[in-house]
């Protein structure tokens, strides 16, 4: 298994590289290093001077991605893109073109996004199997019919419904909890109820008919008919049976989602004021600051790709017919 | 439910309330319940706290509180006039020819004029670490190794503090550091042009830092270079040199530009290792204002707390008629600040932010398009009331015409809307009259602003109100009232251009005209079909051009924009810092100036020459008239709109008065914390019926899903349909 590792992580390489080119080129398609520029210096009395000088101190002055003033090497070496990605692969994400440190940053604003997104993931899994076990058995039976109409119905409806309502109703109109805002230790609690809430009850149309799907697929394999053939219980059936074999995908689901938990949510946090990693991103898009922007998705990139190595590994674990090679 | 549940549901419920009986929905900790604190929010982290970097209002509204320039605007006044803040005296400047021969302010040979400015004596600056002395009188936090900043995060983290009296030489060492190569201050490249020396002083500059950085340093100590232009007269006295008259720059010594820095926190930010904490001057200032920045975590709140060493201040005696009335004298003379401490919180959206102010979490608000309905009533003449709703919560509203302008721009430069001639004058002026900006601020501002005659705002020396300041172009005087021409005249206009019905009376080609814009979402597409039926009137096509908004600079930038919408907001409250965004060397495309019309007239050019370096007086508002009546026949502009600000104030929020020119009035602002704490309580008592209610429909619903999951596990041998 760990030569598999080894080399899934080598094949992580070639990959990120591409996520960066990508990246690189997307943004300076609609970006060039003078916008940048100007969007930094700000609108008034800024002089052609000021442009040239701001692009030389943060390293905007090379060409984009081919040098031909150097020689050999240095063509692709001296150039905007290689010198600001090949410290990324340290992990070294450097200064934002604002002039703080992009580390600092991801290093403070990851654990709010932490604070809802554990949550939300936690109790939404809780609510979307009870959901769809609740589903499964009831199923043909009109319970069952209007849950689905009930899950469809809320997967049709806008995430922006959900948190609109839930701070119209919970927050304005029942003053239960704060409308919007965060703070450190056990104060946020009362900051995270209602997102997480907001969002639970959003993944719930999706998650649990997904679920169901998954479980009522089970539920016609031949073990489980012999398993009720032996005199099992319904519920019995369910949870030991049923519950158990599902349960293989919706874990390896879930793991691959795990290291994007940092990430956090990008309208959840804008709406309700939590500065985590979501908001971070969206305001340096909005800023125009590469830095931090080309940090974000590399940084995105990295734990998708452990999101994916560990689904794998996961995989062994849960079901012993699997093997890494 | 078992006992254990119930007291585990109750304790949550208890930790989320706070533990008492305060609001449940009260974002803020229980320790600062009645304390004088006023609550107030940002829309954006700021991007700069470094007086000689930022340029923003919503940077202005933390370090406009913490560093005092020499002069500061009168708070109540109008028109906006300059007292001194940290100055003893208005400076008066004296004038010098070439050879350094003093003359007076109308000789021709005129050539330097220099600013005398004496601080007064015993004002200090707030506590910071960059002053903390040991024992033996040496700095402490100046030479930090990397192991000394391992367990320093903050600014607080830093045990010990210092402070030292303020002197000349620090406001010298900010006017030094605008040349700064790694600060890029905005204002570098026009106060090369005034501050004698400046610009060759930036040179030389860069060249140091160059060479510094290629030795490894950090810290470009300024104390070692000399700038021409500004000296240290003594301890107290510093004088600055322009190049001929430039009165303006006393309003720029109102802006934190020129605010001191002692080069002690300059060294003590510089040391390798700070930055790479976020500890800079750019994020942590060091001011001797009334507040000091205690808090500094712009991805969540921002925290201003009086400052221990403030010198102090006393709250103005004399404003304007009507200001007793209002109760703003109220607190004439007493001791300023007023607040102990400003949390600033960082809400991004509107609709948290409109409804945590309805909860008394916010003491004030400005109105958004959205909640405009639910806050303002208009009446059937156009006059603007609260809403019951906000009457009934003793909410009070105060609106100011903002000294702005956005406006539609010709590019003077385009062979069909451009040039001087009779034909394209006559077709900038029909379009001008058809343009109905009194229909576009009633439909899109909800009626927040006022027609614009012309460039220079209300509230700005210049400004002729009533029937002598109509747009004669565009406007009759009729009724006691400025009314728009009709079509009918706009199209008689447009006949004479040429252009009878929409038609090139030339080539017999229909009019088509360019319109440039960045608008590209939903919100906007009403807003330019409005445009477009505008032109339509005059039978001319209009063909929008969305591009984002770097494309749409470039086209500025180099000429390429027909038709654009542009805006300017006051620097300073003068005539010239509006005229010279029609000044001909300000144009953008031949010398990238904020002149976006490229618009030159030689006759205003030189009338702007010679009134940009006036004093306020009748001859100055007889050349203001004759540029304006210029610009008004030319037509580079359609004059668009002055927005106007509507502001809500909570009934415990004392002394607002909207000042548009001050960036320091926190220190004004006074509030009664515990009439707002019983309005808190009163409306947010936490509502649990609905809650109840939907545990009982909740019940009731599985109720007989119990009974029918019983039934269903006493049957054994269900199968995968489920018909079993």
């Amino acid at each position: 298994m760990l030569a598999y590792i080894v080399r899934r992580l080598l094949y992580a390489v070639p990959i990120l590289i591409g996520v960066n080119l990508l990246t690189f080129l997307l943004f300076f398609v609609v970006n060039t290093p003078d916008d940048m520029a100007r969007m930094h210096l700000g609108m008034k009395h800024v002089t052609p001077e000021a442009i040239e000088q701001w692009k030389a101190d943060r390293g905007y002055d090379k060409p984009l991605l081919y040098n031909a003033q150097e020689t050999g090497m240095g063509r692709l070496t001296e150039t905007i893109f290689f010198e600001k990605s090949v410290r990324l692969f340290a992990f070294q994400f450097g200064r934002s073109d604002a002039g703080r440190d992009i580390g600092h940053d991801i290093a403070q604003r990851m654990w709010p996004s932490l604070a809802i997104a554990v949550p939300i993931l936690v109790f939404g899994l809780l609510a979307n199997i009870t959901v769809a076990l609740l589903l499964v058995f009831f199923r043909a039976t009109y319970v069952d019919a209007i849950g689905v109409v009930v899950l469809v119905a809320l997967m049709s409806i806008s995430a922006l419904f959900y948190i609109i309502a839930g701070q119209y109703v919970i927050g304005k109109l029942l003053h239960l909890v704060p409308i919007s805002g965060y703070d450190g230790g056990w104060q946020a609690l009362k900051f995270i109820v209602l997102p997480v809430a907001v969002a639970v009850l959003y993944g719930i149309g999706s998650g649990s008919r997904w679920y169901r799907t998954l479980f009522l697929e089970e539920a016609g394999k031949d073990y489980v008919r012999t398993a009720r053939a032996k005199g099992l219980g319904e519920r019995v059936v369910l949870l030991r049976h049923i519950l158990k074999n599902a349960l293989i995908p919706i874990l390896t689901g879930v793991v691959v989602l795990l290291p994007l938990l940092f990430m956090g949510s990008l309208v959840l946090e804008s709406f309700f004021g939590i500065p985590g990693l979501g908001s971070y991103t969206i305001d340096a898009i909005r800023a125009q600051d590469f830095a931090i922007v080309r940090s974000m998705v590399f940084l995105g990139s990295v734990l998708y790709i452990i999101g994916l190595l560990l689904t794998d590994i996961s995989y062994t674990l849960v079901d012993p017919r699997v093997r890494l090679s | 439910m078992p006992r254990a549940g119930v007291n585990l549901l109750l304790g949550l419920l208890l930790l989320v309330a706070g533990c008492d009986d305060r609001p449940w929905n009260n974002p803020y900790p229980a320790a600062e319940d009645g304390q004088n604190i006023l609550y107030a929010s940002f829309r954006e982290r700021p991007k700069h706290l470094d007086p000689a970097r930022s340029y923003s209002s919503n940077e202005y509204q933390f370090i406009g509180q913490i560093y005092e320039p020499p002069l500061q605007y009168h708070y109540l006044k109008r028109p906006y006039t300059l007292v001194p803040l940290t100055a003893e005296a208005l400076p008066e400047p004296r004038f010098f020819d070439a050879e350094g021969r003093e003359v007076s302010g109308d000789d021709p040979a005129l050539a330097y004029s220099v600013y005398e400015i004496r601080i007064r004596p015993g004002i200090r600056y707030q506590p910071h670490p960059a002053f903390a002395r040991g024992a033996d009188g040496r700095f402490l936090y100046h030479d930090l190794g990397p192991e000394d900043l391992e367990d320093l995060y903050t600014l607080a983290d830093f045990p010990e503090t210092g402070s030292r009296e303020l002197v000349a030489a620090d406001y010298v060492y900010q006017i030094k550091r605008l040349a700064h190569p790694r600060l890029f201050s905005p204002i570098l490249g026009i106060m090369s042009d005034y501050i004698v020396g400046l610009k060759a002083f930036a040179r030389r500059l860069d060249q140091a830092d160059r060479e510094l950085r290629a030795a490894g340093g950090h810290y470009l100590d300024l104390t070692r270079y000399h700038l021409e232009g500004v000296e240290v007269v003594d301890r107290y006295t510093y004088r600055i040199k322009v190049h001929g008259r430039y009165p303006q720059l006393r309003y720029w010594l109102a802006m934190p530009f020129f605010a001191p820095m002692p080069p002690e926190a300059d060294r003590f930010y510089s040391q390798p290792g700070m930055a790479e904490k976020n500890i800079t001057l750019d994020w942590y200032p060091v001011g001797t204002g009334p507040f000091m920045l205690t808090v500094n975590d712009p991805n969540r709140r921002m925290v201003l707390e009086r400052n221990p060493n403030f010198h102090g201040e006393r709250y103005p005696a004399e404003g304007e008629p009507g200001d007793a009335e209002a109760g703003l004298l109220e607190d004439a003379g007493r001791p300023l600040p007023f607040i102990d401490k400003a949390v600033y919180s960082l809400e991004k959206e509107d609709i948290p932010y409109w409804n945590k102010f309805l909860q008394g979490y916010y003491d004030t608000s400005g109105i958004t398009s959205d909640s405009f309905d639910q806050a303002i009533r208009v009446g059937g003449e156009g006059e603007v009331t609260l809403t019951e709703a906000m009457q009934a919560k003793g909410i009070r509203l105060q609106t100011a015409v903002n000294t702005s302008i956005f406006y539609l721009g010709f590019n003077m430069l385009d062979p069909v809307v451009g040039g001087y001639g009779e034909r394209q004058r006559k077709l900038r002026q029909a379009i001008s009259i058809a343009l109905d900006y009194e229909e576009y601020i009633s439909i899109f501002a909800n009626g927040r602003g006022i027609p614009a005659q012309g460039p220079i705002p209300p509230g700005i020396f210049g400004h002729v109100p009533g029937k002598k300041g109509i747009n004669p172009y565009v406007y009759d005087w009729r009724d006691g009232r400025a009314v728009r021409k009709s079509t009918a005249e706009a199209r008689r206009l447009l006949a004479e251009a040429g252009y009878a019905d929409g038609v090139d009376q030339e080539t017999g080609r229909p009019l088509v005209l360019y319109f440039d814009v960045t608008a590209m979402g939903p919100d906007d597409k009403a807003r330019l079909e409005w445009y477009r039926k505008q032109f339509q009137k005059l039978d001319i096509q209009l063909i929008v051009r969305s591009t984002d908004y770097n494309r749409f600079q470039d086209k500025i930038r180099n000429g390429n924009a027909q038709i654009f919408i542009w805006g300017w907001n006051a620097d300073y409250p003068d005539p010239e810092n509006f005229l010279f965004l029609l000044y001909g060397p300000n144009g953008k495309v031949r010398h990238h100036g904020e002149n976006a019309a490229n618009y030159a007239n030689p006759e205003f050019d030189r009338l702007f020459e010679t009134m940009k370096t006036m004093d306020n007086g009748p001859v100055r508002q007889a050349i203001i008239d004759e540029m304006v009546d210029i610009v008004r026949r030319d037509a580079p502009w359609i004059w668009g709109f002055h927005p106007k600000g509507f502001a809500l104030y909570h009934g415990w929020y004392y002394n607002a008065k909207p000042n548009l020119m001050a960036n320091n009035t926190l220190k004004y602002r006074r509030i009664d914390p515990h009439l707002r704490k019983l309005r808190r309580a009163e409306w947010n008592r936490p509502i649990l019926w609905p809650l109840g209610v939907a545990a009982g429909v909740l019940i009731l619903l599985l109720v007989p899903a119990w009974f029918s999951y019983l039934r269903r596990i006493r049957r054994p041998g269900l199968t995968a349909a489920g018909e079993g």
